[in-house]
């Protein structure tokens, strides 16, 4: 349930901080905090400032550019993207891809769910686990990490280079890269690229141990804190396997909500917005979805790696399966709700892909040449994923031209909007009501945030309902005139 | 009897009618070009070509080689021109390599890399232009068409149906089709036209291909874009020589 500070009743008589730019996320965003003259909180909100449109520019477009040209939303999870929308146009071209097709798309996305689960905590979150959330700013950083800990931030970098280089051998570059195409692959993996993977594999599955020991240690040091911090219950959103296993490729939609019922489960994602509408609000370029069934006031919830671990039966890989079995019995499940338990939650993926890495490496489909399927055509697609930050949602129309007419993507750090919102909150009112602000406690609100993983590039889709303000100035900084127009197109003085 | 030129101070063989470009591919001496092809007869609108011959800057593609021409191509001057061609090609289109299924085929690309482009440098025009998808299974984008009319040329010298011309002049000239609708769809074009192959960019596609051929087996992932003019134009040659014996 949102708090009381989702709103404050006359912000004009408040004073303003604002935090911009929200640092050590990908892409731009703010928060803005308003106070009154004893520094109590009266709203505290994260915006996303910054705006893309590829659900505009793509109409048009043919449906087999589609999958490499949305994977341009980002430079972290480009092959979230990528399969997402790739799954979409296997539907359109009416065909389900060959098995060697799936398991070379499965090893890409654990790839990049290991480098993109690494880059998260190592680089940009570890720092603030590690130093304190209130240490010396000038090296609560990844160069601060590297001269204080080396070994870590070693591994880390080491984890991600891995990642990329399964990205790199399936897709054909590390970054943005082609190999998945409707129906399919359109490469196969080399006997060379296999074996050096394989070479690796068992350290990379040593270091996500040790980096899930790393996060589970910290977090029994500090267990109160850590359980505390930004604390607040919700329902989660993830696929799960048929069998209710972690599946994050694919599966069906399941929803929990804060006591642990099922809202839903095993949905088809292809009827997504049966279950799960869009709000646009007039702050923020970055919509707000919500379940139906349960409204737009209480139908928020969290998606990413708490949601997952949270939501699966088992993890179909050993180790991480005796993780996520710690993980939900530590301190009484207290740890399930927890905002900074997304790191561990996190921590239990990496290890969860860096198994199935290894398990998948000694599968012959992998070299098979035996790619592509096709099919029916069709003139609608979903694609859904678990992106490393959640349930990535992308779906097309196209007409019988071949072209895309209309697109919608819901992003996984659109989904944890309002959850944000909610733990920025949250902290604002457990640590900065009533204080004298510095830089450490202005980054308690970064932290929370920061333990989303948002990508806020990916997750600005208010297309068309953008709210605009317009002031003209005078010389002397006077406003001469006011303008504004409302998320539902209106315009006001 | 073979006449002569040098290019760059290289003697380069000729016979009678043809041009500089065509002595020089055939002696294996590149120029680099985008609107030439030697299966078709020389259009002279890209100006990538162009020489200093006998001290006039000239296009090679178009003007006849003469006995003793002095030909000058690989200088640091000329091949600064010809980035700012191509740089002023990328900037009046809408050429966006990083989502263009011809990306690792397209000869503009590669004429970018040749030419060590680093950035557009001009403004980029941002053209709003008509994307053609009613034919069944060619693809007509125009915000790639660099108006080279090797589409032209094909359809109506090889395919006999002049499917495609160019219409208005200086900036506002446009690639046109010759159907009452003005659409794709409606012309007797068949994928298996040559003017459906010709297209040095990504104007013109076929539906269904994407990216089904991998990067790394690309056409300039394998060859430079000077290698690709050569053979295209061995291709084009007698087996016993460019003099025909």
């Amino acid at each position: 349930m949102p708090s009381e500070l989702e709103t404050a009743a006359n912000p004009e008589k408040l004073k303003r901080i604002v935090i911009e730019p929200v640092t050590r996320v990908e892409g731009h965003g703010k928060v803005t905090l308003l106070l009154d003259e004893d520094n109590r909180v009266h709203q505290a909100r994260f915006h996303i400032v910054e705006f893309r449109g590829f659900e505009k520019f793509i109409q048009g477009r043919p449906y087999t550019e589609v999958p490499v040209l949305v994977q341009r939303l980002c430079g972290i999870c480009p092959v979230s993207h990528n399969l997402a929308a790739s799954k979409a146009m296997d539907v359109i071209v009416g065909a389900t891809p060959p098995p060697a097709a799936d398991k070379l798309r499965r090893l890409m996305h654990m790839g990049q769910m290991l480098q993109s689960h690494a880059l998260h905590f190592f680089h940009l979150s570890s720092p603030d686990l590690l130093f304190g959330f209130d240490s010396e700013a000038g090296t609560r950083n990844i160069a601060g990490l590297a001269m204080e800990f080396p070994e870590i931030a070693r591994q880390g970098i080491g984890l991600r280079k891995f990642g990329q280089e399964a990205i790199r051998m399936t897709s054909g570059k590390r970054v943005h890269g082609t190999g998945v195409i409707p129906g399919g692959m359109s490469k196969n993996l080399s006997c060379e690229d296999r074996n050096w993977l394989l070479g690796e594999i068992d350290q990379v599955v040593r270091w996500s141990q040790e980096a899930v020991n790393l996060i589970k240690r910290l977090y029994g040091e500090h267990k109160d804190f850590y359980n505390s911090f930004g604390y607040y219950r919700s329902s989660f959103m993830s696929l799960v396997g048929e069998d209710g296993a972690m599946d994050l490729y694919h599966g069906g939609l399941r929803a929990i909500d804060d006591k642990g019922q099922t809202i839903f489960d095993h949905v088809d994602y292809s009827h997504y917005g049966d279950y799960i509408r869009e709000e646009v609000k007039s702050w923020s370029y970055m919509k707000f979805p919500f379940i139906r069934s349960q409204g737009r006031e209480e139908g928020w919830y969290r998606v990413g790696p708490l949601a997952r671990v949270n939501n699966c039966d088992f993890i179909p890989t050993p180790l991480a399966e005796a993780e996520r079995k710690t993980f939900k019995e530590f301190d009484g499940g207290r740890a399930t709700h927890a905002t900074l338990s997304f790191h561990w939650a996190r921590m239990i993926e990496m290890l969860h892909s860096a198994e199935a890495i290894r398990e998948l490496l000694h599968d012959d489909d992998l070299l098979s040449d035996d790619l592509v399927n096709t099919g029916e055509r069709q003139l609608r697609g979903v694609g859904v994923i678990e992106a490393p930050r959640g349930t990535l949602i992308h779906h097309y129309r196209i007409n019988e031209d071949e072209q895309i007419v209309r697109a919608n993507l819901i992003v996984a750090t659109t989904h944890n909007n309002e959850a944000m919102n909610e733990a920025i909150r949250q902290v604002a009112l457990q640590y900065l009501d009533g204080q004298q602000l510095t830089e450490g406690l202005l980054n308690y609100i970064e932290v929370a945030i920061r333990a989303f993983d948002p990508c806020l590039s990916c997750a600005t889709h208010a297309l068309g309902k953008m709210p605009l303000e317009v002031e003209l100035i005078d010389a002397e900084g006077a406003r001469i005139h006011h303008l504004i127009k409302d998320a539902d197109g209106k315009h006001r003085a | 009897m073979i006449s002569t030129i040098t290019i760059d101070g290289k003697t380069v063989p000729f016979t009678e009618e043809q041009t500089i470009m065509d002595a020089a591919l055939a002696a294996g001496v590149y120029i680099p070009h985008l609107c030439h092809n030697p299966e078709f007869k020389p259009h002279g609108s890209c100006k990538l070509c162009v020489v200093e011959a006998n001290g006039r800057n000239v296009t090679s593609c178009t003007m006849p080689a003469s006995p003793g021409m002095v030909v000058v191509n690989d200088t640091p001057e000329l091949n600064e021109d010809r980035k700012a061609l191509v740089q002023m090609l990328f900037v009046e289109g809408n050429h966006i390599c990083p989502a263009c299924e011809a990306t690792g085929n397209c000869q503009l690309q590669a004429a970018g890399y040749y030419l060590h482009m680093q950035s557009p440098h001009f403004m980029h025009f941002y053209p709003p232009r008509r994307v053609d998808a009613s034919h069944p299974d060619i693809f007509l984008d125009l915000n790639r068409c660099i108006l080279c009319e090797l589409c032209v040329r094909a359809s109506r010298d090889i395919d006999k149906k002049s499917v495609f011309g160019i219409s208005s002049r200086g900036i506002d000239s446009h690639l046109v089709v010759n159907s009452e609708s003005g659409r794709l769809g409606d012309t007797s074009m068949a994928v298996t036209d040559k003017a459906a192959h010709v297209c040095p960019t990504g104007a013109i596609l076929i539906k269904r291909k994407g990216y089904t051929v991998p990067m790394g087996k690309r056409l300039f992932d394998q060859k430079t874009l000077p290698e690709f003019h050569l053979e295209q134009q061995k291709r084009v040659e007698p087996e016993d020589g460019p003099d025909g014996g």
